[in-house]
This record gives structure tokens, C-alpha cells and sequence, in this order.
């Protein structure tokens, strides 16, 4: 158990080693986000920008444009929401080799509320074209993930999450930029599943076997570019996909999953996700509870699918 | 010096008769600030900036950011004077298939380093920039081009926050102060007076000039250059349309074109016989 954004805070500073372009940016938040220890290790790279999200993008900006790799952290809902035209404008639009990698995602930020808690921002990233949207299930995919950001050239964002979450990938798990990877096989329905999804997944799809439904897993890391391979695989050979994500239902993984297999194969299909509102105060595994996060709802989704394609 | 001067003042006209018929042949742009601007521009590209038109991605140039991106033509015709691209090009502005888009876009004009257009984010890049030079060892210098209305925008003053914190004084802001935006007054819109007093405050180096006399502009380009441990703010009094009487402090020119009857006589204002 790791947090994903313990996972980035090492990656980054190891990569920081590496390459001596690198460079990072933080709003005021570099404990949480954990650019703090980049910082201690490479000061002179580390730019602390003061809680004005707009600038530090358009400073990443111009950070890129003179071949820098600058990474920028905050939390997903500063880094997608006050920066989403920012990020339109100064970083997507022209292809700027930025990284925006923001932690403390989804509703797991727990205590702090709705105002703190982004169920937005994968929507919001992903409608930005040259965007690249990536959402790993854990610390090991995480540290792929960023060295992946790192060696790609052009606009990504990464989204953490602020809690500790089971592992799902073995150590040295290779990341491609988007691959989904199939973790569990199954053939009688599938859970797309992305983040903290993808461990609740593998836990369902245990106690599903018990029970004779056969459910195969596909995380998918990479919402944008989507795996469509793999997506169009599983919809063709289970014929039944439940989709689950820390996120709204509008626009995320599910949404992604819904708008390519409508246009190529319809299937039967439920996303399981934060249903159109705000997050509240409350503690993390509470607030997954509450918004029905977690392997008891796929559970009774997989059941309900199964039924429904009979 | 003197002749120095007076050849950056006949470049500047013939700048602006490039503008004026690059925008009446697109019928789409922005001439009021456009000519406000090109004084500036001009005494920074045939002056200030070390560049290589032949090599746009020269590693040893200086760097120019265009906030107010609507001021596009200012630079389009500058940059196809210097030889980054052919001055035919210029004919296809705005059009379906050109690299000169409405606003500045890197990934097609050479010379071109950022995208700009959406007002107030041109500043942060700019610092973002100097940041990344300085952290290289790297002498070269920043510019960046602001309108007085676009200091409207709240990014603008992170950015210049952030500049002094990071006493970026390899960067440069020249803002083209010509009174006027979209609805009218830039004092009556939204006052931003005293822009000097805030810069000031806010920890900058400020010069004050007239930004259409090509001696003050000069010198107070030097003289930034010269300030170290904070970066400058060139305030430049300008005049909107200016060269044109027709145009010259008139908010309905800010995005409007001259058409075929105000081509003579623009043309004439700019001693221009052809």
C-alpha cells in the first residue's frame, strides 16, 4: 500500500537525477503533492510559485519553450480547474512539453469537502486535443507513468490521489502511454476500470468467480489516447462492460468508453462513477462508500449486466 | 545614433504601411493596436534583439513574446521584413490553410515561440522563459509586449509577483499604453491607473516614454537591459491607430479593418505613393 503521490514524489526526484531539464513547479503545495522532495534535492529546478495556479502554468509554459521539462503539481482540482484555459492556451495549444501532474483527485481528499474534491477535471482535460490523460491504479504504475510523461514529448496530465491504495502491478510494471492492460481474463462481462477502480475491480471480480460469473478486468491507465483495441476486445468477447472510476460519470473514463463503443459496437453498458454532484466532507473510505466506490457495487452491477444479457 | 534613429523611424513606417495593407486585404484584424505597437516592435527586432532569421530556433536569441496577440499583424510584418518567411505570405492572413493565424501560433510561424491571443497569459510565459535561461547561465533577454486594457487580467500581476520574487531582470515588459479597448476609455472600462505606481509596487523597474518616439524607446530598452535584480517595465504612452488619422484614438478601430475607401488616403497618412 502506497500512495500514488508518495510513488510521483520519488519518481520525480529520481528522475531528477536523470535529466537535468527537468524542472518543477508547485502552488504553495509542495508537502502534499510531494514535489517537496524534488525540491530538497535539486532546489536551484524547483520553483515554488505561490498559490496562483494561472501563472504557474503559463510559467511552465514559457519554462518549456526554452527546452526545459517542467512538471507542475497541485491539487487536481487548482491544476484542471483554475488552470483549465491556461492550460488550453498556453500549454495544449501550442504542443508545450509540459507535465501536469495533480494529486489529491477524486473524492478520497476526504475531510476537506466538495470545494477540494475534483470529479471534473479528467473531463475537463480530456476535451483539450494534444492532451494525453493519465489516471494510474497505483504507486508502481505511477512511477512508470511519470518517467513515461517525462520521455514523451508534448502536454500530459497525470492524476494522483492523496490516500494509500492497495497494489495492482508488480515492482518494475512497464507503462506505455496508452496501453490498457488486461489484469484479470474473463469472458462473461468487464470491468474498464482506472485509478483506485482497478484494485476494487480485481477484489469483485475474486468473489464474482465464487459465484460462477466469469469477470475479466481491463485497467485502463491512459484515458487519452483510449486503448481501443482492447476496449473493442472486451466488449466483443464478454459483450458486457461496467466502467468505474473516482470521477463523475460525465465525460471520464466512462464516458470515453460509452461516446467509442456507440459509434463502433454498442454494448450493454453501466458506468459506475460519481452520478452528476459534488463531493462532501467525510472520511476517504466513508466518501467511497457513500458514492458506491468500491467492489460491493461492482458486484451488483456484474450481476445485474449478466442477468441483463440473458 | 542619430541616423541610427531616423533609419528605425523610416523602418517603422514602412511597417505600418505593411499592416495597413495586410489589413485591408484581410479584411479581418486588428489595426488600432496593431499600430499603437510597431513602433516597439520594430525598435526591437532592427535594434535590440539578437535573432537569426535564417535560424529561428537559434539557441543564442532573445525572446519575444506577443501578450497582446491581437497586435498579430505588428509582428507578422515585422518578422516577414527580417526574412523569417516570404512578405507574400502576409496576403493570406486569417485565411483557411495560412500559417498567420488570427492570433500568434508557434506552430506555424517562424519566429513564433509561444501561442498568444488569449489576453493576460503572455507574461507568465515570458518569466517562465527568463527562469529557464538564467537557470542555463544564458545571457539572452525577454520581451514581452502588453496591452493596457489586458492588464485587466488578474494572471498578470502573478506573473509580475512572480518575476520580482524570482528577480527575473533578463525580462522586459513593454506595455502599449494607448488608453483604449473594446467598449472605450480603458479608464472608464476598467481603470488600471497608475500602471507605473503598480509595476512599482509590485517591485519593478519602470520607465516611462512616449512609445512612439523612437529615441525614448531606444533608450529605455538599453537602459533595461542595463537594470539588474529586478525585471523592467517600459510604460509607453501610445496613440491607437497611430500614423492614420483615421484610425488614430478610435475604440471602433480596435478589430476593424480599413476598407477600399480609406486605403488612399491611409496610404497617404503613411507617405506611401504606391
Amino acid at each position: 500500500m502506497i500512495a500514488t503521490r508518495d510513488a510521483y514524489g520519488e519518481a520525480l526526484a529520481e528522475l531528477g537525477g536523470e535529466n537535468d531539464k527537468i524542472v518543477v513547479l508547485d502552488a504553495d503545495l509542495s508537502g502534499s503533492t510531494k514535489t517537496g522532495v524534488f525540491a530538497k534535492k535539486f532546489p536551484n529546478r524547483f520553483f515554488n510559485m505561490g498559490i496562483a495556479e494561472a501563472n504557474m502554468v503559463g510559467t511552465a509554459a514559457g519554462l518549456a519553450a526554452v527546452g526545459k521539462v517542467p512538471f507542475l503539481s497541485t491539487f487536481a482540482i487548482f491544476a484542471a480547474g483554475r488552470g483549465w484555459e491556461q492550460i488550453r492556451q498556453s500549454v495544449a495549444y501550442p504542443k508545450a512539453n509540459v507535465k501536469i501532474v495533480a494529486t489529491h483527485g477524486g473524492v478520497t481528499v476526504g475531510e476537506d469537502g466538495g470545494s477540494h474534491q475534483s470529479v471534473e477535471d479528467v473531463a475537463i482535460m480530456r476535451a483539450i486535443p494534444n492532451m494525453t490523460v493519465i489516471v494510474p491504479a497505483d504507486g508502481e504504475e505511477t512511477k512508470g507513468a511519470i518517467r513515461a510523461a517525462a520521455a514523451y514529448k508534448g502536454p500530459v496530465y497525470v492524476r494522483l490521489g492523496r490516500n494509500k491504495v492497495p497494489s495492482v502491478f508488480p515492482a518494475g510494471h512497464q507503462f506505455e502511454i496508452g496501453k490498457g492492460v488486461v489484469v484479470v481474463p474473463g469472458t462473461d462481462l468487464t470491468f474498464i476500470t482506472t485509478g483506485l477502480m482497478t484494485a476494487a475491480a480485481v477484489t469483485a471480480a475474486e468473489k464474482l468467480k465464487a459465484e460462477g460469473i466469469s469477470a475479466r478486468v481491463l485497467h485502463i491507465g491512459t484515458i487519452k489516447p483510449l486503448d481501443k483495441e482492447l476496449v473493442l476486445q472486451a466488449a466483443e468477447e464478454t459483450g458486457a462492460i461496467v466502467t468505474a472510476e473516482e470521477h463523475s460519470v460525465v465525460g471520464g473514463l466512462g464516458g470515453a468508453v460509452a461516446e467509442f463503443l456507440a459509434e463502433t459496437r454498442p454494448t450493454l453498458m453501466k458506468r459506475v462513477g460519481v452520478y452528476d454532484r459534488f463531493g462532501t466532507s467525510g472520511k476517504s473510505d466513508e466518501l467511497l462508500k457513500y458514492f458506491g466506490l468500491n467492489a460491493e457495487t461492482l458486484i451488483e452491477e456484474a450481476r445485474e449486466i449478466v442477468s441483463r444479457k440473458k | 545614433m542619430k541616423e541610427k534613429i531616423a533609419d528605425l523611424e523610416e523602418k517603422a513606417r514602412r511597417l505600418r504601411v505593411a499592416i495597413v495593407k495586410t489589413l485591408h486585404k484581410s479584411q479581418s484584424g486588428h489595426t488600432g493596436g496593431s499600430l499603437s505597437a510597431i513602433d516597439m516592435v520594430c525598435a526591437l527586432y532592427f535594434h535590440k534583439m539578437r535573432h537569426n532569421p535564417a535560424e529561428p530556433a537559434w539557441e543564442g536569441r532573445d525572446r519575444f513574446v506577443l501578450s497582446k496577440g491581437h497586435a498579430a499583424p505588428a509582428l507578422y510584418v515585422t518578422l516577414a521584413e527580417c526574412g523569417y518567411f516570404p512578405p507574400e505570405d502576409l496576403m493570406m492572413l486569417r485565411r483557411l490553410g495560412s500559417h498567420l493565424q488570427g492570433h500568434p501560433d508557434s506552430k506555424g510561424t517562424p519566429g513564433v515561440d509561444v501561442c498568444t491571443g488569449s489576453l493576460g497569459q503572455g507574461l507568465s510565459m515570458a518569466n517562465g522563459m527568463a527562469l529557464g535561461l538564467k537557470l542555463d547561465g544564458k545571457e539572452n533577454r525577454v520581451y514581452a509586449v502588453l496591452g493596457d486594457g489586458e492588464l485587466q487580467e488578474g494572471q498578470i500581476w502573478e506573473a509580475a509577483m512572480a518575476a520580482a520574487h524570482y528577480k527575473s531582470d533578463n525580462l522586459c515588459a513593454l506595455i502599449d499604453s494607448n488608453g483604449l479597448q473594446i467598449d472605450g476609455d480603458v479608464s472608464k472600462v476598467m481603470n488600471v491607473n497608475s500602471i507605473s505606481d503598480k509595476f512599482k509596487a509590485f517591485g519593478w523597474n519602470v520607465i516611462e516614454i512616449d512609445g512612439h518616439d523612437m529615441g525614448q524607446i531606444v533608450a529605455a530598452l538599453d537602459h533595461a537591459e542595463a537594470h539588474k535584480g529586478a525585471p523592467t517595465a517600459i510604460v509607453a504612452k501610445t496613440v491607437k491607430g497611430k500614423g492614420v488619422h483615421l484610425f488614430e484614438n478610435k475604440a471602433s478601430y480596435h478589430g476593424v479593418t480599413p476598407n477600399d475607401d480609406e486605403l488612399p488616403e491611409a496610404l497617404r497618412c503613411l507617405g506611401c505613393c504606391d
